[in-house]
């Protein structure tokens, strides 16, 4: 029998119809994920071409984009102040009433980022096929989901057919040895890889991640990993399912229970890379040799170790574009350049592991004078659970400000915003010019490495504080 | 041939056989999603008007007023067609917002060495054509802007200003879609006994 990878694995199980030359596969999809940004224009096309969605049983809805992060806003106690973050919010209501789909909307205990919340309710499992008008929804891959973003006409697709037209695509196998030294995160690594395949390393290919250690993170901590696979290209990231991925399932609202779980373990544990299935590439790396990582250019392969300094690439005229958008200098050394905002949050870092992180490192201290510090939850649920454990206090007494979940200050879409040359440290996925405000500057790095730069209001090597 | 302006219709539903016109060049590597339309754009939930917001933050200076040195603002993008981009255009997210805003001023093409791939299946979803070129003719159309070319999706070449021609890649069936003016949606509804029978098999 043919040697299969985890992603062939999942895609054959998915095929309504196999590719020929003439026709890409129809490929069925287990779990769609809406939210009010993305989906709008296909609820119109459905009306327009009087459509049904096929199977509102397996979509799910929530908003997070555009929604504020104040508590006031969220629970109505003032109105939303964009008027047209209302109207979004309001237009999926309206269309999750409509056509039967389940909303976790505004209020609900279990609202929150989209690619937070399928995991929290255990609707993301492994072997699904799982879709999402957002790029980040990668993120599922850490069960050994395929799951990839797509357009807002697609999501039009899956509300009419519970399918998508797909070639299929390449596969790529990350392998990576060693451990993740103290101090180092799942962020850091994810950021080390993108720095070595580059931003566009990983077009047209989905990737495995494996090898040790991978295999010894938690699940927030693969969530970390694969949610950024779209940073390198590549549509999706997968992890196998392991132990770690049963354990996180069990006994969550949305995953099997009874003898539908034990059934569910048996065929999962087959979701994995047979020992001589063949990748169309495979690129090592050694995790024992990581440090910090922040960028600290215009995208997230301008990246460094956080004791590097600013290469230098004299005829370079897009590297030198980016330089003066981030006011860096080549020769420029990272550690203690002044920032000014720090954002802990966004679908990437803003799990219940990487507020505990944050909280660890600014616990006893104060954010810098002059320095704003925002935390936002992932979720209502890691919300309540950090305020729980009272995580709330320490970033609250530290000076930062403490907030409803969303994605917030990630995408500056939603009221959360940096100003025109304001440094921010922030844990979230992208750094693009104007990202995080107009004229923002944003240095991605790890819930540790934001933390330590509160502290000191400057760029700082977390493993003094840890 | 010529296209009309952006409608209120589907854009997909006009077939599109070629597309001749001169290039506007924007040499910059990876220009991700969040340059072509910034996220602030995207509390809307329509598909018209994004061409305004197009490039925005490269294209307007804090006033609102057009940057006088920036290509799409000048006499040369008036009426232009194909954009030439810098390699990995396209990347970031995937809000179907970027090609509805390149439509909507007007392009018909952008041709690059690498496109991303959610913003490339969006692309030919709504008839804008994404080529993926040698980067030698690439090389050559970065140093040329302005440089009358013509694509013909039916023999899948793009025809530079010597006559010479390059063949570029397309997935077969969103080029059938594209010629015939089909929508990939009617496509998956007439799939419905399959879907059925995997429904009842699996789901």
């Amino acid at each position: 029998m043919a040697q299969k990878t985890l992603f062939e694995k999942v895609w054959e199980r998915h095929e309504v119809v196999p590719e020929t030359a003439d026709t890409p596969a129809v490929l069925y999809i287990d779990l769609h994920l809406i939210h009010e940004v993305t989906t709008p224009q296909a609820f119109t096309l459905l009306r327009e071409q009087n459509l049904k969605v096929r199977r509102p049983d397996r979509v799910l809805a929530t908003m997070d984009h555009s929604t504020p992060t104040t508590t006031e806003e969220i629970f109505g106690r003032i109105p939303i102040r964009m008027e047209s973050a209302a109207q979004q919010i309001h237009k999926l209501e309206d269309n999750c009433r409509e056509f039967g789909i389940e909303l976790l909307g505004m209020t609900h205990e279990h609202r929150g980022i989209v690619h937070i919340i399928g995991p929290e309710l255990g609707a993301t499992q492994p072997g699904k096929t799982i879709v999402c008008g957002d790029s980040h929804t990668a993120t599922h891959g850490a069960f050994g989901a395929l799951a990839f973003g797509i357009g807002t006409t697609e999501v039009g697709h899956v509300l009419a057919t519970q399918c998508l037209l797909q070639r299929r695509p390449k596969t790529l196998a990350i392998n990576v040895k060693g451990r993740l030294p103290a101090g180092v995160t799942a962020k850091d690594l994810i950021l080390a890889i993108i720095g070595k395949i580059g931003v566009g390393g990983g077009t047209g290919h989905v990737i495995e991640y494996r090898g040790e250690a991978i295999e010894a993170l938690s699940m927030d901590e693969r969530m970390t990993v694969c949610n950024m696979s779209i940073e390198a290209g590549a549509r999706a990231g997968m992890i196998a399912p392991d132990e770690t991925t049963f354990a996180y399932l069990k006994g969550r609202p949305k995953a099997p229970q009874g003898a539908a779980w034990d059934k569910a373990v048996a065929e999962w544990r087959q979701l994995k890379s047979d020992p001589g299935a063949r990748f169309d590439r495979e690129v090592d790396i050694d995790a024992s040799t990581l440090e910090p990582m922040i960028t600290y250019g215009t995208h997230p392969g301008m990246v460094l170790p956080i004791s590097a300094s600013v290469p230098s690439k004299p005829d370079d005229a897009v590297f030198a574009k980016a330089l003066n958008y981030m006011g860096m200098t080549p020769g420029e050394r990272l550690i203690d350049k002044p920032i000014n905002i720090v954002f802990v949050g966004s679908c990437t870092n803003a799990r219940l592991s990487d507020l505990e992180l944050a909280a660890r490192v600014l616990k006893g201290h104060k954010v810098a004078d002059g320095v704003r510090m925002l935390v936002v939850p992932g979720s209502q649920q890691i919300k309540h659970a950090a305020e729980a454990l009272g995580l709330d206090k320490i970033f609250i007494e530290a000076g930062a400000e403490w907030r409803e979940s969303g994605c917030s200050m990630c995408i500056g879409m939603n009221g959360d915003l940096a100003g025109k040359g304001q440094y921010v440290v922030s844990t979230s996925n992208r750094n693009f010019e104007g990202r995080q405000g107009q004229g923002a500057r944003t240095l991605l790095a790890s819930p540790a490495t934001a933390a330590a730069a509160a502290i000191r209001g400057r760029i700082t090597d977390p493993r003094q504080f840890l | 041939m010529a296209y009309p302006k952006n409608t209120s219709q589907s854009y997909e539903t006009k077939p599109i056989k070629s597309v001749k016109s001169r290039t506007v060049v924007l040499p910059s590597t990876d220009i991700d999603t969040d340059q072509i339309i910034p996220a602030r754009f995207l509390r809307t939930t329509t598909k018209e008007g994004l061409g305004k917001q197009l490039f925005a933050d490269w294209r307007y200076d804090a006033s609102g007023a057009p940057k006088a040195d920036f290509v799409l603002n000048g006499s040369e993008a008036k009426g232009a067609a194909i954009l030439v981009a810098g390699h990995n255009f396209g990347c970031g997210s995937s809000r179907e917002h970027a090609p509805w805003a390149l439509m909507d001023f007007g392009f018909r093409a952008v041709i690059s060495t690498e496109i991303a791939d959610i913003f490339r299946s969006n692309s030919l979803k709504n008839g804008l054509l994404p080529l993926v070129i040698d980067k030698a003719t690439h090389t050559w159309l970065l140093e040329h802007p302005g440089a009358e070319v013509e694509i013909d999706l039916e023999t899948t070449t793009l025809k530079l200003p010597d006559g010479k021609t390059v063949k570029f890649p397309i997935e077969a069936f969103a080029r059938y879609c594209l010629l015939n003016g089909i929508d990939e949606l009617g496509y998956l509804l007439n799939q419905d006994d399959a879907i059925s029978r995997h429904e009842r098999a699996y789901a």
